[in-house]
């Protein structure tokens, strides 16, 4: 556990770097054997790369399959890139055949998603359910990250710099939060929801959400602040700030990177949790995690259409996941380990 | 509160009126955080607590009837029950197994600093981020015996002969470990990375000079210092085996018949399908729960270690 003193000593990556002197050459390091090793490992390294984002990269060319080569045998690899997968995810449709189908063909004033529809042969009457359940996600993930990030900070910041009775196993008690498996804590949690009128509702998800979330940002939130010397606030607090003024004034910009990473990695964790919004929604407050597994076209699977829901769901995340590098080793260990 | 101390001396008076607000700050900012999780998990987990000794069912319309321990006896005197367990077990043992194996693997391949290292280390670390469900649902067009890639990429051409990833009994246990493995590998690379960069090179200098072997350098210098690093890994990824759902529920949803039903699948059927037996579910989510809390003391307590380290 990291100690009142062990807090306050001065964060040691900060200092400025001491130039270095080479004086010797690694012997184990000349020659070209070292070398040739080092290429080996990095042509290694790179072709496990490619094969790991195999199932990714095929997903992706899934979703922009027109549907039968979606599912052509042998699988096919080169194709003629289609909106169809992306059209359906989005939109209700109905088979048009016949006379119809000749009267449609012959009008010039369709949208084109009106016309990719028109190339499967059906027409668009609708709006899907899949946009609503995106948007529940982002509603959810984005209101229970906020509030679980403003709880955090504010308890991090105390578990950091006061001596609380019990701090230990109060810690300890917010992180095992984290450690119930969803199944577990879902009956009893439905039970309460059906009975208090938040079942199926958005904010029943987004307080479980925030619950879940919070004992993550705890101990993510409390490493950062644990960085920030403690010598900033008392140098303030001499100075005639008050506490609140030193947090706020202090303490909260200088935990800025933390608070964005805290913030990133607990939308990621709403945004795909899968367990409790299938077992605790129903169709109002539905997110999209339960339900791209169900996308159904009219005419049974559409593997196009699956992959489209996917591929819309997965590009946040991937993005983020770049966006956070420097810190994904922090956000999976709660905080507890740190680079270098 | 060592940082009040100083002044204690000092200023008697404005010290006592601070420390007063400096408990009320620590009050008020811990208060909702605390309060939350009383709400949302802390009572939840008593009631269950109530329920697992009871005969209740949230479809019948009558109140809980207490029957004692029976919930728990029938439990362990389940044949289908330590058949889960045996599944969940053994599923966390072999994915924790190749987990550890490849991810130490890919540290070992990228711990040296090349062109571009970093972008493939980001590019590795990708599926873990990934959403459980979405992954299922996408590896289960990647296992589909006749449009599949799986069967192509490992030679199966003829589609009458190729394997039936999530249909064959011998193999679907195996089909689910891929994908979990696919998914947290780079989770151990991760720590096992943090963990080998921070091995000072003078411990590898000094070795060479008293020429010590490659194997000896990995055995005395590499293993050790990744140890603490590597056993949190593998504490993390056998509790998250043990509790895991998404997968199987996408995969198999514990099929063919019960084959994959692992204790959290077992849970799902018996709280949310069938008769809905909520006593007899809320039992055997307790007993999850022991296990659960028993390993992630471990766990927490290795972390702790980490961080004073």
């Amino acid at each position: 556990m990291a100690t009142q003193t062990k807090s306050s000593s001065p964060v040691t990556p900060s200092a400025p770097p001491v130039p270095v002197v080479n004086y010797s050459t690694r012997v184990d390091k000349v020659g070209w054997r070292p070398q040739a090793l080092s290429l080996t490992r990095a042509i290694a390294a790179v072709i496990i790369a490619i094969i790991m984002l195999i199932p990714v990269i095929w997903m992706a060319m899934t979703a922009f399959k027109p549907l039968k080569d979606a599912v052509a045998v042998p699988p096919i690899v080169f194709f003629t890139p289609s909106m169809e997968g992306f059209v359906n995810l989005m939109t209700q449709q109905r088979q048009v055949n016949g006379e119809e189908l000749t009267q449609l063909r012959a009008r010039t004033d369709l949208s084109w998603a009106d016309q990719v529809a028109l190339s499967q042969q059906r027409a668009i009457i609708g709006q899907s359910q899949f946009p609503r359940q995106l948007f529940n996600s982002l509603v959810i993930a984005g209101a229970s990250t906020i509030i679980s990030v403003v709880f955090a900070v504010l308890a991090a910041y105390a578990f950091s710099r006061f001596d609380i009775p019990g701090k230990d196993d109060l810690l300890f008690f917010i992180l095992s939060q984290r450690m119930l498996p969803a199944v577990v804590v879902t009956v009893p949690i439905f039970l309460m929801y059906r009975q208090v009128g938040l079942y199926d509702t958005h904010l029943g998800m987004i307080l479980l959400y925030t619950s879940f979330n919070l004992s993550f940002a705890v101990w993510l939130l409390k490493g950062f602040i644990d960085e920030i010397p403690k010598e900033y606030e008392e140098a303030a607090l001499v100075d005639g700030y008050t506490r609140l003024q030193a947090f706020r004034k202090i303490v909260l910009p200088q935990s800025i990177t933390g608070i964005a990473a805290t913030t990133v990695f607990s939308f990621i964790f709403s945004w795909n949790e899968f367990a409790f919004a299938l077992m605790l929604t129903q169709d109002k407050a539905r997110t999209a995690p339960p339900s791209i597994p169900l996308i159904l076209g009219s005419g049974g699977i559409e593997w196009s259409t699956i992959a489209a829901g996917s591929l819309a769901f997965l590009i946040p995340v991937v993005i983020v996941t770049f966006a956070l590098r420097k810190h994904l080793l922090r956000g999976v260990t709660f905080g507890a380990i740190r680079k270098g | 509160m060592s940082q009040t101390m100083p002044s204690a001396q000092t200023t008697g008076a404005r010290t006592i009126q601070r420390q007063m607000s400096d408990r009320k700050i620590v009050l008020w900012f811990i208060l909702p955080t605390i309060i939350l999780l009383i709400v949302m998990n802390i009572f939840p987990l008593i009631y269950s607590l109530f329920l697992s000794f009871t005969n209740y069912s949230v479809i019948a319309d009558k109140p809980p009837q207490w029957i004692g321990i029976q919930n728990y006896t029938a439990i362990l005197s389940d044949k289908n029950f330590w058949a889960a367990f045996a599944t969940t077990g053994r599923y966390a043992l072999l994915t924790v197994i190749l987990q550890t194996v490849i991810g130490f693997g890919l540290a070992l391949l990228l711990r040296n600093k090349f062109k571009g290292s970093g972008l493939v280390t980001t590019l590795i670390l990708i599926p873990m981020m990934l959403s459980p469900i979405v992954v299922a649902t996408f590896w289960k067009l990647i296992f589909n015996p006749s449009y599949g890639i799986f069967n192509y990429m490992l030679g199966y051409t003829n589609i009458n002969t190729a394997p039936e990833w999530l249909g064959d009994p011998d193999r679907v246990l195996w089909a689910i470990i891929i994908v979990d493995v696919w998914m947290w590998s780079p989770f151990v690379m991760l720590l096992c990375l943090a963990g080998l960069s921070a091995i000072p090179e003078y411990l590898y200098e000094a070795a060479a000079i008293d020429r010590a072997s490659t194997w000896f350098q990995f055995r005395r210098i590499t293993l050790p210092q990744v140890m603490p690093l590597l056993l949190i890994a593998v504490l993390f990824r056998t509790i998250e085996a043990f509790k895991q759902f998404d997968l199987v529920y996408g995969l198999t949803g514990g099929g063919p018949g019960d084959l994959t039903e692992t204790v959290s699948i077992r849970l799902y059927r018996l709280a949310f399908a069938g008769q809905l037996n909520t006593g007899l579910s809320s039992a055997l989510a307790y007993i999850v729960l022991i296990i659960i809390i028993a390993v992630s003391n471990l766990y927490i307590r290795s972390l702790n270690r980490a961080r004073g380290a």
